[in-house]
């Protein structure tokens, strides 16, 4: 049977990790190698990694990660935050990443799915949207959560999906950061429309509401980034939590 | 030297890298001499069907790996590309196992996507490899299950995880993903 991902997410400036982590027994907290290391060993299914850089030489920067962390690891992983073009997914992949995850530069040129897609395949394109609910609408937000767009959300995941996404990664923005648990509504009603697999992400504070997500939606994984990295939820605990509650995941 | 094709479908570098942390010594090569003098040679493969096998016989590498004699290991698009057709685009592919490539009925979510058990027959390539153990997938298409099948996945249907015919063999899922389990089976190929 297939199994229910959990991926951790890994924000990254510079080549460095941005948020703090507490593994006692990490070395450099801020080295995303060691980290990434580190969650492979505890059963991560996957990896993303986020670029935060606001620097020209963002790409070289990140293609020097992206090259690091493929020869370090053996699962895969997703690298997005500075896909703006063909080129800049191609530099990415061709240095090891397994997909790209592109959300702003989407939406301003809906095109871009279609272009990765059709150079790599679809199993290369993850499209990230941010939703956020107001007055009972789900829109997409842009720049990271901070412009609103005209896009509906079940509208954009669909037209993404047509135009050769492979893979949704949902944030809905009135949960992330909350600890409250994951968008249901939202991640169902996406995760029923399309037809492909559709990542749950924010708001997840405790292991229930992973099997919440699972139990309550088609959503095929889950991503978390401050819960893991503080160790507040270790993955090997989560995993076998999971599995008492009859969700299929992968325990090592 | 283990040999990776080169080809316009080959996203080589996870491959090349999980084989050097092995401590294998390899090289990423479409030149016939490397290929055909390697001790053990590796078709990976991602992407369309169609383009792919159009690369291959513009540069007569069907004929190439039909004539190698070395173990030959297949992953993803590779198994399909070493099956007689896909469905991919209605592609003749270079036939050295006797199975037809179908895409996953529509009521399922494609691709394929993550880690997934499977049924192992007995083979070389996935010795010491149990039930209990996950293995990666991304694919849309699948090989049906034939009597060169090796392992059997099930997503709904039953397909071939794994083939070997003589000295072809080859996984659906991607061994260089695939975390410790993954790490064993490429071991077991380069062993044999």
């Amino acid at each position: 049977m297939l199994k229910k991902r959990i991926i951790p997410c890994l924000d990254i400036a510079n080549g460095r990790t941005v948020k703090g982590v507490n593994f006692l027994d990490i070395r450099d907290a801020g080295d995303p190698i060691e980290l990434a290391k580190r969650y492979v060993e505890e059963g991560a299914d996957e990896l993303v990694f986020l670029d935060i850089t606001a620097t020209l030489e963002k790409r070289k920067t990140l293609v020097e990660l992206v090259t690091q962390i493929a020869s370090a690891i053996n699962i895969p992983f997703t690298v997005g935050g500075g896909i703006n073009s063909l080129e800049d997914a191609k530099a990415v992949i061709l240095a090891g990443a397994d997909k790209v995850s592109i959300n702003s530069a989407a939406i301003k040129n809906p095109q871009l799915i279609t272009d990765i897609s059709n150079y790599f395949g679809n199993q290369c394109v993850v499209l990230a949207m941010d939703v956020k609910n107001t007055n009972g609408n789900w829109k997409v937000f842009s720049h990271g959560g901070k412009i609103p767009t005209d896009l509906d959300a079940v509208e954009w995941a669909l037209e993404a999906e047509r135009r050769g996404a492979g893979e949704i990664l949902l944030t809905s923005m009135n949960n992330d950061g909350t600890k409250n648990g994951f968008a249901i509504e939202i991640t169902n009603t996406i995760s029923e429309v399309v037809n492909i697999p559709v990542i749950a992400s924010g708001g997840a504070g405790t292991m229930a509401h992973f099997k919440e997500v699972f139990q309550k939606t088609k959503a095929g994984a889950a991503l978390a980034a401050s819960i893991f990295h503080f160790g507040e939820i270790p993955i090997p605990q989560l995993k076998t939590y999971l599995q008492t509650q009859k969700i299929p995941v992968r325990c090592l | 030297m283990i040999a990776i094709l080169k080809y316009n479908a080959g996203n080589t570098t996870s491959v090349k890298n999980a084989v050097e942390r092995l401590g294998y010594p390899c090289v990423v090569s479409d030149d016939p001499e490397i290929i055909k003098s390697a001790e053990k040679v590796i078709f990976p493969g991602v992407g369309e069907a169609s383009t792919a096998m159009a690369y291959i016989k513009e540069h007569q590498l069907d004929t190439l790996i039909l004539s190698l004699k070395q173990p030959v290991l297949g992953i993803c698009l590779g198994l399909q590309l070493l099956c007689k057709h896909s469905k991919e685009n209605d592609t003749t592919c270079i036939g050295i196992f006797d199975a037809k490539v179908k895409r996953f009925p529509n009521n399922l979510i494609v691709p394929h996507m993550g880690w997934n058990v499977l049924e192992v027959k007995d083979s070389p390539l996935l010795k010491g490899i149990s039930a209990a153990d996950d293995v990666y997938f991304v694919h849309s298409y699948y090989a049906e299950v034939s009597q060169d099948t090796k392992a059997i996945c099930n997503y709904g249907i039953d397909f071939s995880a794994a083939m070997q015919k003589n000295n072809f063999y080859a996984t659906q899922f991607h061994p260089e993903k695939s975390a410790g389990v993954g790490e064993r089976i490429l071991k077991n190929f380069l062993e044999i």
